[in-house]
């Protein structure tokens, strides 16, 4: 078996004096797909910003292919590692057009073909080629969405943090875009790790999936576990039965 | 349900476009609907202009956008005729919206709670410890955690379910007779998620409000919504009871673009390879 691609140990992180992220352990191999869904406010986005390397404020240890990660990571680490933020407005400058948002990645780092790779990113991820010259508040929030994707496919990274990355899509586009991740991953032996809170989502694309509450990993389980509705704790049987919608007493 | 009184908001024939220099954009093509008591649920895919019907019954639809109706009224009163600034007072006092991006709608350098205790006080007459108060509880309502502690953070420092309940906190404190929630729950886990939608749920029963809760989660429109409208390129291409909406033994009378959005989502237990997604017909839009 080859080695794992991310080795997460005993990471913690804390903002001030609340601690948000405590002891959390998990390992990802090269090539698989490893979901995290769990309570709002548990430290989700925290640590895929740690892995990311946009949190320097962390305790424990952080393996990605094999290297010990330091708290500041160099510019081929932010190449290889791409993030897909939750909140699609944030991420994108609002005066910047979308050819911008998407040429400016591959200037900084020195990739050639700009035309053609910007051309196939948006084809990518279904925007037509007209919207190249919009800027984001021209666009419906799932456009928003798109073009955060688009614009880490660009750097064709080989692990990628996808928080959220769904969640203000239309289910159309969702499959659109969950078809097209499950693509390049077979294609390319990308590694994952999906934030999302639709269990059917986590359960379409991940072998495996981390449970958290209030900053800890709750339970670890297989997809399968997931699908059989049978993990072992209350709060994860909890989300499970939220998520068959919404029940009207009385 | 006794509906014989005056909707709380009729629409005829609503259109926004966008005049861009490329031509222009049709962002809603002649929607008509009327809302009650109720909760309403609108879904439809990405650009379906969800939004922008939200927006146009604010009137905040951002230039270079034009907003045209035969009629749009607010409780019998035309909101297309009535002064600006009778109109502005309606917005957030009796007809709120709980926008779909909530750090973008929140003020990056003030506290969300200070901003949420800000919008009590515009509407109600209350010194700053007594909105200090309604804001903690209304944080508490939407199940934050710490209300203290989240009350002094400023939105960069919340996570994205929290911004958007601090959102939905906002919007509710001001307690509207309509409240347009535009995708308000996507951020939240499944439970708080059920929390959330608990509190609209009884201020619709309760306060007799009227809820539009535009979202592209179907089942939980068809578990949470009286009625649901299934919008396509600006145009609505059915209105049903939401109950319907994925019930096998009415399948029959369904849209086709309804069917197909129903045909893309995974369901947990049954594994999927390649998900199914949407061939669009031109005809839908004739
Ligand atoms: N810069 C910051 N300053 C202070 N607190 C922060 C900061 N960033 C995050 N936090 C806190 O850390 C906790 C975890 O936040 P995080 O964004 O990781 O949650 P999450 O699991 O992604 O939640 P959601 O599902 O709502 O997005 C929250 O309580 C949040 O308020
Ligand atoms: N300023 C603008 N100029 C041109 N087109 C615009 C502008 N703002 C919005 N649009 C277009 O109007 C259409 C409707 O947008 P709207 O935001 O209502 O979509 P939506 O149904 O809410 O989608 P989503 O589910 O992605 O949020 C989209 O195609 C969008 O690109
Ligand atoms: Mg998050
Ligand atoms: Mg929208």
């Amino acid at each position: 078996m080859s080695a794992p691609a991310v080795i997460v140990d005993r990471l913690n992180v804390s903002f001030g004096s609340s601690h948000v992220v405590r002891d959390v352990s998990f390992e990802v191999a090269e090539g698989e797909s490893y979901g995290i869904v769990g309570e709002s406010g548990s430290g989700k986005s925290t640590v895929l910003r740690v892995l990311a390397g946009l949190n320097q404020e962390w305790g424990g240890a952080v393996t990605i292919f094999g290297k010990a990660q330091p708290k500041v990571r160099d510019k081929a680490f932010h190449r290889a590692v791409q993030m897909v933020f939750q909140d699609p407005y944030g991420s994108l400058h609002p005066k910047k057009t979308l050819d911008d948002a998407l040429a400016e990645p591959l200037a900084i780092h020195g990739i050639g073909d700009a035309e053609r790779r910007i051309a196939r990113a948006l084809s990518d991820v279904g925007l037509p080629s007209a919207f190249r010259y919009r800027y984001p508040h021209q666009l419906s929030g799932g456009q928003r969405q798109r073009v955060a994707i688009a614009r880490a496919l660009v750097l064709e990274p080989t692990l990628f943090l996808l928080d959220e990355p769904t969640s203000a899509l239309d289910v159309s586009i969702q499959a659109e875009v969950l078809n097209l991740l499950q693509a390049l991953r077979q294609e390319r032996k990308l590694t994952y790790i999906l934030v999302s809170h639709d269990l059917a989502v986590v359960g379409h694309m991940c072998e495996r999936l981390m449970v958290m509450q209030h900053g800890q990993c709750v339970e670890e389980m297989s997809a399968a576990t997931l699908s059989a509705r049978k993990p072992e704790t209350a709060y994860a049987q909890a989300l499970l039965v939220a998520s068959e919608g919404f029940r009207r007493q009385g | 349900m006794s509906q014989a009184v005056t909707p709380l908001l009729e629409v005829d024939n609503l259109k926004v476009n966008f005049h861009t220099p490329t031509g222009i954009v049709r962002a809603v093509r002649g929607l008509s609907f009327s809302l009650g008591r109720e909760r309403l649920g609108i879904v439809g895919e990405s650009g379906s202009g969800k939004s922008m019907t939200g927006r146009a019954i604010l009137d905040l639809i951002p230039y270079p956008g034009e907003v045209l109706a035969d009629r749009m009224l607010f409780r019998g009163e035309d909101l297309l005729t009535m002064p600006k600034a009778t109109r502005r007072k309606l917005r957030g006092r009796r007809i709120s919206m709980v926008m779909q991006d909530p750090k973008f709608s929140l003020n990056p350098v003030m506290t969300v709670g200070d901003q949420i205790a800000e919008a009590y006080r515009v509407h109600h007459k209350a010194n700053a410890r007594e909105a200090r108060e309604r804001t903690l509880t209304m944080l508490e309502a939407v199940q934050i955690r710490e209300p203290e502690r989240v009350y002094a953070l400023y939105p960069h420092e919340v996570s994205g379910g929290m911004g958007q309940r601090v959102m939905i906190a906002m919007m509710l404190i001001a307690e509207p007779d309509i409240l347009i929630a535009d995708e308000p729950t996507s951020a939240l886990d499944v439970t708080v998620q059920l929390q959330v939608l608990k509190i609209l749920d009884d201020l619709v029963t309760s306060r007799s409000m009227g809820l539009i809760f535009i979202s592209h989660d179907l089942h939980l429109v068809q578990s949470f919504c009286d009625r649901v409208i299934v919008m396509y390129g600006g145009k609505a291409m059915e209105t049903m009871p939401a109950s319907e909406l994925a019930d096998p033994s009415a399948m029959a009378r369904r849209h086709p673009y309804t069917l197909g959005l129903l045909g893309c989502l995974p369901e947990l237990g049954k594994p999927k390879g390649k998900l199914s997604t949407l061939t669009r017909d031109p005809e839908w839009l004739a």
